[in-house]
């Protein structure tokens, strides 16, 4: 009886230490602009604002035209609003744990525009297996959740990654 | 029960919805196109110009729309460069399709400077949707 009453504590202690992990707050600031995940959103992953720092932002966004190759010029109105909702809650300007990480792997003056140049996001996916980008479903280092399960919601942990052609990551 | 005949009533709402929705938004745009100068719009124009292949002036290839939108527009189209899935584009599978002038304008304006390598005039467009309208 004691012994039963004594394993369910601890089980329900796991359970509880277990659901903490899980709901950890996100690495990065989720997404919380329709307008942000309508217009850019539609093309790609609707990378986090906090993923890059704000004057990172201002010069994409000064340069839709010719956007990594493609266009995505937008009407005034809308580029304006996105550009504030970008810069405000960009990685410099949050406390979120790996903006910060991400930021501070900067070197001052730089201004990165793809993500995947910063040098914690190099640092981070120096083990991705070789071959994993060729597969269909990933095609570019620049698609987020094609491993990252929960990127959407901010989350890049290493429980959330499923490769492509490889499966779940383990250590 | 219940939730199902809710569903069918939801669902048929949203159809006549869309199709009072494309009725007057691709003839609002089209009127619009009209009143900047444009003759009466041509679907075989439209189309003849869809088909058709230019060249890219940075990478010395061929594009045109079918590059991405495939040669079947009852079938999903692929980006060229991002392998993003695109939806049809015909009406006839897929109603959600020109019935947002602000969503029309938007990707007639990029796909034009994309494809074409520059704007298309008020004419090229009003083709492009009077061929579109009638898939």
């Amino acid at each position: 009886m004691k012994t039963k009453l004594l394993k369910l504590i601890v089980m329900a202690g796991l359970l509880l230490i277990g659901s903490a992990v899980v709901n950890a707050a996100p690495g990065v600031a989720p997404v919380n602009n329709e307008l942000y995940a309508e217009e850019c959103g539609t093309c790609h992953f609707a990378y986090q604002p906090g993923l890059l720092p704000a004057r990172s932002w201002k010069k994409i966004m000064a340069g839709l035209e010719d956007h990594f190759g493609e266009n995505a010029e937008l009407e005034d109105a809308d580029r304006a609003k996105l550009e504030a909702y970008l810069t405000e809650n960009a990685g410099d300007h949050s406390d979120y744990k790996r903006s910060k990480k991400l930021m501070r792997s900067i070197k001052s003056g730089a201004i990165p525009l793809r993500i995947s140049k910063i040098p914690y996001f190099v640092k981070e996916h120096r083990e991705v297996p070789r071959g994993a980008l060729k597969h269909d479903k990933v095609r570019s280092i620049s698609n987020c959740d094609a491993c990252h399960t929960t990127a959407a919601k901010g989350r890049f942990g290493e429980r959330g990654i499923n490769i492509p052609g490889h499966g779940k990551w383990e250590d | 029960m219940n939730n199902n005949v809710l569903m069918m009533m939801a669902m048929a709402g949203m159809l006549v919805i869309n199709v009072e929705a494309y009725a007057s938004e691709v003839e609002l745009l089209q009127s619009e196109y009209q009143n900047q100068g444009a003759e009466p719009f041509s679907a075989a124009a439209g189309e003849k110009m869809w088909r058709q292949q230019y060249i890219d002036k940075k990478s010395g290839k061929q594009r045109s729309c079918q590059t991405c939108h495939g040669e079947d527009l009852t079938m999903s189209g692929k980006h060229a460069r991002t392998g993003k899935v695109i939806d049809p584009l015909a009406r006839s599978v897929n109603s959600e399709r020109l019935t947002k002038v602000k969503f029309m304008k938007k990707w007639l304006k990029r796909n034009c400077k994309w494809t074409i390598g520059r704007e298309c005039s008020a004419q090229e467009k009003g083709d492009f949707l009077a061929y579109l309208k009638g898939l």
